[in-house]
């Protein structure tokens, strides 16, 4: 049975959206039921590898309805299959469980999505910014955060020579 | 795994006061670029590491939402500048894809050879430094002569040594003639003695050995879990190789083979990258044979590739087509749909997801960059060592920053 059969059959009552696009099989699932799409994708499909969890912003987006939306590559290494899953989270609190449990490579993946995006990750060990520093306020890859002119620097502490 | 919190509140126990803790970088020679460790040390031996990354973090993916598929394609050569060109590959891969191009054959044979040059120019680095941080100096002066080489042969293809910018969306900037074809044999001819001659000097050498193997080992269920690619979960045992598993460019007329290992160790990593490089100069053999004539670039007739120079020069249509495609407010058309594209880099899968909103610029350019997901194995494979394998397993893992950091 193909991937979008079982996802059918297990999940009967969800609007799950297939669709293909060049060589990307794409499934676009509720953010609620994410985590029981997790588990099947796992045990019963035998996606083992979480190759790419990387988040879109909407906002500018001519017609979407959406904030977020996150993508999730997953790869059968068995079988070389790759499915390209994404789910939509809004504002004003985006969250979603996170996928650490199953896949480890989700631990650094889901930091990066949580400091560019502010979209959280519940069950994740050590959620904490990774690229930015600790004391940044923003998260740089929405789409209302400028390109260049909001300034940073001056929220950083200035140390002296004298009292370093 | 990374940092566990119930690691600190061991750590921090009255009975564990005898563990200390050393700051690695951010600005450490063997850690070559900027990165920093924060280790947890009992005596010399590694409890714990955590990384902390983003000292050269400059918003790349952010310039990639304001500049166009050919104008970003500077800002992707400065993620891996070990392997530039392979970084461009990428990228436009994903674009073309997106676009729905179907490049030239002589391009894909000439993406092809440069691909490969940089996979040889990425692992010459990686076998050199890894020597050179553990003792061994001569062969890091053989790997970086060649090294040397590979720059020649980029620059007379492209007029750049280092960042290329080569690559073009449908092609590249210029064709190359025989004399380059016959700079790759001469160079491919000195190759080979040079890889020989480093074999001789670090393969079996007892000091090397001891000092890498077993060290670092990564088993293929965590390799998998961790979302490891490329030289790294091969030598792990983890036979994925994009070359083959999905194949792009010439890869499917080529005769190749998967360089595996199980040690899992970072000898293992070692003998995996050395033996690579042989199968790069086959692959690189095979299409210099090959390579097909006619056009590097696709039909100007798409308006997405500018017209040749004659043509614009000396015809209204051919300036018309020029200005179509140069000109900011005009351009071509992207679907308005979503794609996600890999190529098989020297450091693993680099991937890249594109949002496509109609305009010749990305809506999000996503870049999944292979250190980055290696990088986060490291304190799980640290862990137990000696404080003296920090360096030969970073060496292993072959972390380039810029690329981390992005």
């Amino acid at each position: 049975m193909s991937t979008e059969d079982v996802l059918k059959s297990k999940f009967p009552d969800d609007a799950l959206t297939f669709s293909q696009f060049r060589d990307n099989h794409r499934v676009v699932v509720p953010a609620a039921k994410l985590q029981a799409i997790f588990n099947c994708l796992k045990s019963d499909l035998g996606f083992d590898m979480l190759s790419e969890v990387t988040a879109v912003d909407y906002l500018e987006y001519e017609g979407a309805t959406d904030r977020f939306g996150v993508v999730y590559v997953f790869i059968n290494i068995a079988t070389g299959e790759r499915l390209v899953l994404k789910t939509f989270v809004n504002d004003p609190q985006p969250t979603l469980p996170s996928a650490y449990s199953l896949w480890k490579s989700a631990d650094w993946l889901e930091r990066e999505v949580f400091d560019m995006f502010g979209i959280t990750f519940t069950g994740h060990p050590d959620l904490r910014r990774i690229l930015t520093p600790d004391e940044f306020t923003a998260h740089p890859l929405r789409k209302d955060y400028p390109l260049k002119g909001r300034g940073e620097r001056h929220n950083f502490p200035i140390v002296t020579r004298a009292d370093s | 795994m990374p940092f566990e919190v119930s690691d600190l509140a061991e750590m921090d126990a009255p009975e564990k006061e005898y563990l200390w803790t050393l700051n690695f970088g951010p600005q450490h020679p063997a850690t070559h670029t900027t990165l920093r460790l924060v280790l947890t040390l009992d005596g010399e031996t590694v409890v714990n590491a955590v990384p902390h990354i983003g000292y050269l973090h400059s918003g790349f993916e952010k310039l990639g939402e304001h500049l166009d598929f050919n104008q970003y394609v500077t800002i992707v050569d400065r993620m891996n500048y070990i392997s530039p060109l392979a970084n461009e590959i990428a990228w436009h891969h994903a674009v073309e894809k997106l676009l729905g191009i179907e490049i030239t054959p002589r391009c894909k044979y000439l993406r092809t050879i440069l691909a490969e040059l940089m996979r040889l120019h990425d692992h010459l680095l990686n076998v050199g430094t890894t020597g050179l941080d553990l003792g061994a100096f001569t062969a890091f002066l053989y790997a970086f002569y060649q090294r040397e080489k590979i720059y020649d042969i980029v620059e007379s293809a492209s007029g750049q040594r280092f960042h290329t910018s080569y690559t073009r969306v449908g092609g590249v900037m210029f064709d190359v003639n025989n004399a380059w074809v016959d700079k790759i044999r001469d160079f491919l001819k000195g190759f080979m003695p040079v890889h020989a001659e480093v074999h001789r000097l670090l393969t079996r050498n007892r000091i090397f050995i001891d000092r890498i193997k077993g060290v670092g080992y990564l088993s293929p269920e965590d390799a998998i879990s961790m979302g490891v690619t490329g030289p790294l979960a091969r030598a792990s045992g983890v036979l994925r190789d994009l070359r083959k598993d999905e194949p792009y460019l010439a890869y499917p007329d080529l005769d190749f083979k998967v360089v595996a290992s199980k040690d899992g160790d970072c000898y293992g990593r070692y003998l995996v990258r050395m033996q690579e490089m042989l199968e790069s100069v086959k692959i690189i053999e095979q299409c210099l044979e090959n390579i097909p004539a006619g056009p590097v670039n696709i039909d100007a007739e798409t308006h997405i590739v500018p017209p040749a120079k004659p043509s614009v020069y000396r015809s209204i249509e051919g300036l018309i087509q020029h200005f179509e495609v140069m000109m900011p407010n005009r351009g071509y058309t992207t679907p308005r749909e979503e794609i996600y594209a890999a190529t098989e880099s020297p450091n693993g899968e680099l991937g890249y997801y594109i949002v496509g909103d109609g305009t010749p610029r990305a809506y999000r350019a996503r870049t999944r960059p292979p250190s980055y997901i290696h990088f986060a194995v490291f304190p799980h494979i640290i862990k137990g060592h000696q404080l003296s394998d920090v360096v030969a397993v970073l060496g292993s893992l072959n972390i380039i920053a810029a690329e981390l950091d992005r």
